[in-house]
């Protein structure tokens, strides 16, 4: 998992040397793909609930969901080279607290739940940074890494073991989200909800993403070191994209908690953070649109899989999460996407470039 | 009042005395040399200056503050910029980004956010893209670099920074003659507003552009002056000959 791309140490020298010039090649500066891309999925998610089966819907939304679960991971991640194994801590402690909200306080408005949900990811996370990030040096990667996983593994302890969160049984039959008076329950109805707040966080990210702030994230991936020489705070920076990402986990957990209508131990433990890495690996970190991907084709891949080879579903999928990152360390969005266009660039290039080479 | 003064500066890695009480002053716009044999603690000074390791003893003051235990971004926001031996470009962004990452580090957060300095910073990027040769090659991934335009370009991150002192960590290492002639070229303007430490193994590099020579030799100052009092200097020269 230490390859190239991966966000953790990659030797950068190579990745820019080798891939660029083939990379360049095939997809002329002219083609913009990404923007192509993020289209089509936009429309192919769009008229999915119209073509689909209820079932497959329900199924749908919640991959929609663990989208935007992808995405919080991908921001620390792939655009800030923070290896997160942690992330579920905030996914999970903020469906239980909405499940907590919604069972002993009758609280279920989404103008309610939605915000308290992000507030509580953005202070855990704000918090867990606190401790693991801000010190006045910054912290090795193995160090935040393991500080996350153990909080994730805590929390995940910590909840088998309280009767008030229902043990290991978790919170059931959580009272669902309303608007208004509407009751929200799973089908077409909750997915175009969660698809737009998904489109909404989305927009925000790539906004933010390639801003100058992005541009100093990108530092911060390459060489933190050296961006720190320059007379950034890279502590700061850290710990302002931990706590959004974490803000956006404890949006996903919110939805999630109020679609599946319960909520329990594995939400908040290692194995769904462990997945999140999966997703975001396999669709390519350090682009956004690369952990929707990966998450939509890895569920999508289970679903069938399941269905169609009973016994040994996880040995297959297994085996092509392997492939995957052997072959293709960038995840599939390297097989349509070029260097340049995954990096990105902020300055006002673009124009410039095109007025200068005919 | 000198811009840097450093003190019985000694650095001590287990067993190994790197440095031992050495001792450097530059002026306003001075350029200053760092010269000596290998081992002989040059590197190790320049990264005390930079904050890259704390000295074991003596005292490191900057522009009349003390900064001997401050962190390399907290001397960075003091007016001290620092080129790395090895080049640290950041490979997969472009020439302009790499410059742009640098100017805009004492941009708050919030104009980071929302871009706003971008605009502003336009022309300074260029400008300095410019001047240092690099301007056609703006758009360009700074992995696609050759290793003399690297440096040139880390150097020009280095002063983005608009640093009061510059340290430059053998600049021209690896580069060609012609390389070199040019890099001093491009350091010369540099002197209006900025003074410069410079580690370099190349003498007659740093004979033309040094104002002033400190001569290290076993963590210790053997000599310091000018280039000319050096030159002249007997025990300079014994080193010299011993190594050659």
């Amino acid at each position: 998992m230490s390859s190239t791309g991966t966000g953790i140490r990659p030797p950068p020298q190579v990745i820019g040397a080798a891939r660029s010039p083939v990379m360049a090649s095939a997809f002329a500066a002219r083609t913009k793909v990404l923007p192509i891309l993020e289209l089509a999925l936009l429309i192919a998610a769009s008229i999915a609930p119209l073509v689909l089966r209820d079932y497959i819907t329900v199924y749908a939304t919640r991959v929609l969901i663990l989208c935007l679960f992808a995405l919080s991971f991908d921001l620390v991640w792939g655009y800030a080279g923070i290896l997160s194994l942690g992330q579920s801590l905030f996914f999970g402690m903020a469906g239980y607290a909405v499940a907590l909200l919604s069972r002993d306080f009758g609280v279920g408005s989404i103008f309610a739940v939605l915000p308290a949900g992000s507030l509580i990811g953005f202070i855990a996370a704000l918090l867990l940074a606190g401790f693991l990030l801000l010190g006045r040096h910054p912290s090795s990667v193995v160090f935040v890494s393991l500080g996350t996983m153990t909080g994730a593994y805590a929390a995940d302890r910590l909840a088998r073991g309280s009767h008030y969160l229902g043990g290991q049984n978790g919170i059931p039959s959580i009272p669902p989200m309303t608007i208004g008076s509407h009751e929200m329950s799973e089908g077409p109805g909750f997915y175009y909800l969660v698809l737009a707040i998904l489109v909404l966080i989305y927009l925000l990210s790539r906004f933010l993403l390639r801003s100058q702030f992005g541009l100093a994230l990108a530092g911060l991936r390459e060489n933190e070191q050296r961006i720190a020489f320059f007379g950034y705070k890279v502590q700061h920076l850290k710990a302002i994209i931990f706590a959004i990402s974490g803000a956006i986990a404890g949006t996903a957990g919110s939805l999630y908690a109020f679609h599946e209508g319960f909520v329990w131990t594995n939400m908040l433990g290692v194995v769904m953070s462990t997945q999140v890495v999966l997703y975001v690996l396999f669709g390519g970190s350090g682009t956004l649109i690369g952990a929707v991907i990966g998450t939509a084709i890895v569920e999508g891949l289970s679903f069938w899989l399941s269905d169609n080879y009973r016994d040994i579903w996880p040995i297959i999928l297994g085996v092509l999460l392997l492939l995957v990152i052997m072959f293709r360390p960038l995840g599939l969005i390297s097989l349509v996407l070029g260097e340049r266009e995954r990096v990105g660039h902020f300055g006002p290039g673009v124009k410039e470039k095109r007025n200068a080479a005919p | 009042m000198p811009l840097l003064e450093a003190v019985g500066i000694s650095k001590v890695f287990g067993k190994l005395t790197a440095l031992d009480g050495a001792a450097l002053t530059v002026g306003e716009r001075e350029f200053h040399g760092l010269i000596g044999p290998n081992g002989s603690g040059k590197s190790t000074l320049m990264k005390c200056l930079a904050g890259a390791l704390v000295p074991t003893r003596g005292k490191v003051t900057f522009i009349n503050t003390d900064v001997t235990s401050l962190t390399p971004p907290e001397r960075a926001r003091a007016g001290m910029s620092l080129k790395f031996q090895i080049t640290a470009v950041l490979p997969t962004l472009t020439l302009y980004d790499n410059i742009l990452l640098a100017l805009q580090a004492q941009s708050s957060l919030l104009d980071l956010a929302f871009s706003r300095s971008r605009g502003r910073l336009h022309e300074e990027v260029m400008t300095m893209l410019l001047q240092f040769r690099l301007a056609d090659r703006a758009f360009d991934a700074a992995a696609t670099l050759s290793h003399g335009q690297q440096q040139w370009l880390e150097i020009a991150m280095a002063l983005a920074c608009r640093p009061r002192l510059l340290l430059l960590d053998e600049p021209t290492g690896g580069m060609s003659l012609e390389e070199r002639r040019v890099t001093g070229e491009l350091l010369q303007p540099i002197k209006q507003h900025c003074s410069l430490v410079i580690v370099e193994h190349d003498l007659d590099f740093i004979r033309d552009i040094c104002d002033r020579l400190t001569v290290l030799d076993q963590g210790k100052v053997l000599a310091s002056g000018t280039v000319a009092e050096i030159q002249a200097n007997r025990s300079v020269q014994e080193i010299y000959l011993r190594r050659a």
